[in-house]
């Protein structure tokens, strides 16, 4: 059974890794300058031409880009490649109610999917495998691209999508799933709903998971691994980048290697900016440097973590980063789709009636994520029936559902009922315990 | 012929109901008849008082929400059927019936009262009356202090 999907790359000595790196990195940031007017802008503004960099050592004199910039630079503002080469769109919800939409070259596509078949090899996939996926399919990167890596590495995919939990457990049952690709909370609950339907391990044939897109603790790693009867593989990734694949466990399940011949990793001080020694906690960056359509150039993911380059007991020596410790920005992750609080807040402030005082409420129970938005009454919205009231919660929850692509538990609360400390409302409550 | 209701938006949790008729009592309103609408989540008090323009400002100064509605106030036979009577008027007249509760009057001894939120109190009105129903205002419901 082959322990890589690329050894040559995966076990690359620092030093040719380095070499390939600037090479790569020089190039990109040429392609950029040529092709995106928004950041050779900010080049411009910072002083900063291609012949300043010469190698990975100048990285840091490269402009930021963030969350905010793929909003002002939306829907094309960012885009290096004429849209006739271009053949696929995803995209992910951005900070004030815009999507990131990120664009790929076929090229771009088969790196991506290169990315998840190391993923898919390192949890021990091969082509005998049967890789069940259940990562939502469509403008999310989860279903695509685990799919993707699943066909390359010459697995019998099975494209499922979530939801319909008995019939994915039926598929696995019956077409004898060996691999399973889903949000960490969606395969604990496959792992509860098993055993409820009164099966166990021993009725299933899978062998590993890799789950990704939101945050998991190590005791939900356990829980996932004895339900299932699995070893759960830990995968990381983001549109802005590609998506999921960025990085990835190998069975020592010490945190994800990142495949750094296409993504250069820094760590920064959130607050300065400036590039932070190795094994420093800070906010992850990362730099694209073999993406043609959508090259993100220092891109600020706002995810916190550490990276080591200790040597890894699987033989890879790309470097490896921990599961991200939290956020910069307010960001939630609830069941794999990112949630900006200020999205919310655009929904109700659209609505002419409703109050823009709210509250989320986000906890998890049985291992799944329970989202709740508490808004506050107003005297427009209410009347004197239930129907009428229940019509007004039925209206927030498809314009929520509608901006934010998940479904969240609408509350109306009394007006005055949110506490606000010092005149400024505390909006989020997460009783998840995830690190 | 109609009556002020008060309904007030309440969440459904300990306190709420409590909270509220404390206010409304050491306001020194008279509460004549009530109902509570409930759900899971939220509830709606609703309330007929001596004096809706005070009852509407002492809540809004408390930051709840709450709004009047008209409601029709209706006395018939306190015996069995009756009260099938008047709701045989309102469906052969195509008047729909939001909700309903009952209350009690000293205005007329042997007669049950209801308080009706239709989706249209005029003809409500207009139907019950010519069928001998007796409509109560607000004076009628506060007169017998």
């Amino acid at each position: 059974m082959p322990k890589y999907w690329n050894e040559k790359i995966e076990c690359m000595s620092r030093q040719d890794m380095i070499s390939l790196q600037n090479e790569r990195l020089v190039a990109q940031v040429k392609h950029v300058w040529d092709n995106v007017p928004y950041y050779r802008k900010k080049m411009e503004e910072k002083g900063v031409t291609p012949d300043d960099i010469k190698s990975i050592d100048d990285l840091h004199k490269l402009p930021f880009l963030s969350k905010a910039d793929l909003r002002d630079a939306y829907p094309y503002g960012l885009l290096a490649k004429p849209l006739a080469d271009c053949v696929r769109i995803q995209s992910t919800s951005g900070t004030t109610g815009k999507r990131v939409v990120a664009f790929y070259t076929q090229n771009d596509i088969d790196l991506w999917e290169d990315c998840c078949a190391r993923a898919i090899v390192a949890a021990g996939g091969t082509n005998e495998d049967v890789c069940q996926v259940c990562y939502g399919y469509g403008l999310f990167t989860g279903g695509p691209g685990l799919n993707g890596g699943s066909h390359k590495v010459g697995c019998l995919t099975l494209p499922m999508s979530s939801g319909n939990t008995e019939r994915q457990i039926q598929f696995m049952r019956d077409l004898g799933s060996t691999i399973l690709c889903c949000t960490p909370s969606y395969a604990a609950y496959i792992g509860e709903t098993l055993h409820k339907m009164g099966y166990g391990p021993d009725d299933i044939k899978l062998k590993a998971g890799i789950f990704g897109a939101e945050p998991w603790t190590e005791e939900m790693r356990r829980e996932i691994e004895r339900l299932l009867g699995i070893k759960a593989y830990d995968i990381y990734g983001l549109t802005e980048t590609s998506g999921p694949g960025v990085s990835f466990e190998c069975e020592e399940q010490t945190g994800m290697h990142i495949n750094e011949d296409h993504f250069i990793a820094e760590i920064i001080d959130p607050d300065t900016g400036e590039v932070l020694p190795e094994g420093s906690k800070g906010e992850l960056v990362f730099t694209s440097i073999t993406k043609e359509a959508f090259p993100l150039l220092r891109y600020r993911t706002r995810d916190i973590c550490v990276l080591t380059r200790e040597k890894c007991s699987c033989g890879r020596t790309l470097v490896k980063m921990s599961k991200p410790m939290g956020r910069t920005d307010d960001m939630l992750i609830i069941r794999g789709v990112n949630v900006f609080p200020s999205q919310i807040e655009s929904v109700l402030l659209k609505m002419s009636n409703a109050s823009p005082n709210y509250q989320i409420v986000v906890d998890r129970v049985n291992n799944t994520d329970t989202f709740e938005i508490r808004v506050e009454m107003t005297d427009e919205m209410f009347s004197d029936t239930i129907k009428s009231v229940e019509a007004v919660e039925d209206k927030i929850s498809a314009d929520m559902l509608s901006m934010l692509g998940i479904k969240a538990k609408i509350r109306l609360v009394e007006p005055n009922s949110i506490p606000r400390s010092e005149g400024k409302a505390v909006r989020v409550i997460d009783n998840r315990k995830l690190v | 012929m109609s009556v002020k209701q008060i309904s007030i938006f309440m969440e459904n949790r300990p306190g709420r109901i409590s909270a509220v008729t404390k206010l409304l009592g050491d306001g020194g309103i008279d509460i004549r008849a009530m109902a509570l609408a409930d759900t899971t989540d939220f509830g709606i008090l609703r309330i007929i008082v001596d004096d809706e323009e005070k009852c509407i400002k002492l809540l809004a100064d408390a930051g709840y929400s709450a709004r009047a509605t008209a409601v029709v106030a209706v006395g018939f036979e306190d015996k069995p059927g009756a009260l099938a009577s008047v709701m045989e008027v309102l469906y052969d007249n195509n008047i729909s019936v939001e909700y309903m509760y009952s209350f009690i009057s000293n205005k007329e001894a042997g007669k049950a009262y209801i308080m009706l939120r239709v989706d249209d109190n005029d003809a409500a009105a207009a139907a019950l009356e010519e069928k001998g129903f007796t409509l109560l205002n607000s004076g009628d419901l506060f007169g017998d202090k």
